[in-house]
């Protein structure tokens, strides 16, 4: 049973673990982070594939984890405040799939 | 300086904007296929399987050469509960030899596709994004890149589902949550004899496998397996509306479902190669954009040309790619690029299959978004209930067994069933009749 979860494992860090990216320094993926302090539901910490976006307690912003992007635009599309400034990576940065 | 114009600039080197580069390549024209990626086929993922007639038309021959995984013989559609799931197949060995579907896999698919283009003539310019569109006197004539502009007589948007471009020429909203399906898939390793096993499959035959209900019960969602090689992929769709409502995230919805039991024992023992993400238009009919505008057309996702009934989507991406090219090639022969001259494109597909498919299903979504309860979780539950009841000998007389199922489905659904059997007339009609 260990062995099958560590081959297909169900922890999505370990997920994007397999994953190809050649991350840019910058971000690609801009909150506004006064709207994300009252927006309620905060669906960008959910609907992301790849978990990109944790709400901080401490610091009360979205934090943003660019480098996981798999570019498919589920956060711009979701969020309710629809205030994401989001675009795809500069020309050569990001993900690069290969087998799917 | 003067400046340089191609005959056509094409965003993105996916299956739409590929096709249109070949086609206006083989008619001798000069084309420039602009990639984000470091290479076609990088940023892109897809269910699983392209139908071969439409590819044909586009690449013929294609099976000699091509990176094709598998030629699906057979397509199966499992309804699942809980924990227990009832499975229709049909298969056909015939699909081997005529190739009614196949499985690759998109970074080498895409690639080779390309590579077509390019001996047919395109030129293909990787690793560059397209940011802008340059607008004069109210026709586009042409790109910005982060590096540099490129004018051409026409420009073709095949950048995507997101489509930036399409935005920004003025043809298209952004979509609503509920027109858009989020999928998330998997691929994963197996020895090509387990999977030949496993699924019933011979040589380079393949598998296909439609999965509705658990655990996307109440959920607009479909799972999916697709046989390769030596991998098998899984997956799901769901509606982006059902999982914002929800909260579920899609990795979770995909982890219950490798672990049903009608599914588990087709990955077991197997090995993750890679996770990724994309979006489905699913608005269909009702939400395709305008199609043209002076200057400028848009294929494939970018135009929100998807049939998700019969999971067409690359198919209707080349044959928009082709539809849009040899419009372009009537446009340079007459020298006029007006939105006038550029309606043709949008007349090729009217009566084209695509849009006439679209049109009859235009009504399939809502139904199904309208009445997700009883599509997704009771009626299919009821099916597996019937067979449940049927297979198992425990002494109750048989009569007895038909009428509490048949007393059960009454008492669930109450008045609402005489609501339910309206809904699916209505649908039928709408797809059968105008």
């Amino acid at each position: 049973m260990s062995k099958n979860k560590k081959l297909i494992p169900e922890n999505i860090d370990d997920k994007l673990y397999t994953v190809k990216y050649n991350p840019d320094e910058k971000t690609h993926l801009h909150p506004k982070q006064d709207d994300c302090v009252t927006c309620i539901k905060k669906t960008c910490t959910f609907i992301c594939p790849a978990n990109v976006y944790t709400w901080d307690i401490e610091s009360n912003r979205v934090l943003v984890g660019y480098e996981n992007c798999l570019e498919c635009g589920a956060c711009r599309i979701a969020c309710e405040k629809q205030s994401l400034s989001w675009s795809y990576p500069k020309s050569g940065y990001g993900v690069i799939f290969k087998q799917s | 300086m003067e400046r340089e114009y191609v005959d056509v600039v094409i965003v993105g080197a996916g299956p739409a904007g590929i096709a249109a580069a070949i086609t206006l390549a083989r008619a001798g024209k000069e084309v420039v296929v602009i990639e984000r990626g470091s290479f076609p086929g990088s940023k892109n993922v897809f269910g699983g399987a392209i139908y071969s007639k439409p590819t044909e038309e586009i690449f013929p021959e294609f099976w000699k050469t091509a990176p094709v995984e598998r030629f699906n013989i057979e397509h199966k559609f499992a309804f699942l509960g809980e924990n227990y799931g009832t499975v229709l197949g049909y298969k056909n060995e015939e699909h081997a030899e005529k190739f009614n579907s196949f499985t690759v896999i998109r970074s080498k698919w895409d690639r080779w596709c390309a590579q077509q283009a390019e001996q047919a003539g395109a030129y293909i310019v990787n690793e560059t994004m397209v940011t802008d569109l340059i607008e004069e006197d109210g026709q586009i004539v042409g790109i910005k890149t982060e590096l540099e502009d490129f004018y051409a007589r026409l420009i073709i948007i095949a950048d995507g589902v997101n489509s930036i471009l399409a935005r920004k020429a003025g043809l298209r909203n952004d979509f609503e949550s509920k027109d858009i399906a989020l999928g998330v898939k998997e691929v994963i390793k197996l020895p090509k004899e387990t999977i030949e096993d496993r699924f019933n499959l011979e040589g380079n035959s393949g598998s296909i496998y439609t999965i509705l209900g658990n655990p996307m019960n109440n959920m607009v969602g479909l799972g999916f397996i697709y046989t390769n090689l030596d991998s098998v992929v899984i997956g799901i769709g769901v509606s982006l509306d059902d999982l914002s409502d929800s909260e579920k995230k899609t990795y979770d919805l995909l982890n219950e479902l490798k672990k049903h039991p009608t599914i588990r024992s087709l990955i077991k023992g197997g090995e993750l190669l890679e996770y990724s993400a994309h979006l489905i238009p699913e608005g269909g009919y009702k939400c395709i954009p305008k199609l043209y505008g002076n200057g400028v057309m848009v294929v494939g996702d970018a135009a929100m040309l998807v049939n998700n009934v019969h999971w067409e989507g690359t198919n209707l991406a080349m044959q928009s790619g082709k539809l849009a090219a040899e419009t372009a090639i009537a446009a340079l022969k007459k020298n006029d690029f007006s939105e006038n001259t550029l309606s043709l494109y949008k007349k090729k597909i009217d009566e084209s299959f695509m849009m006439k498919d679209l049109k009859t299903y235009r009504n399939v979504m809502s139904f199904i978004k309208n009445n997700k309860k009883i599509i997704t979780d009771f009626y299919p539950a009821k099916a597996s209930e019937f067979l449940n009841q049927f297979i198992t000998i425990d002494g109750i007389p048989k009569r007895k067994k038909y009428f509490s199922f048949i007393s059960s489905i009454l008492k669930e659904r109450k008045l609402s069933i005489i609501k339910d059997i309206l809904a699916f007339t209505n649908i039928g009609r709408s797809i059968l009749l105008k």
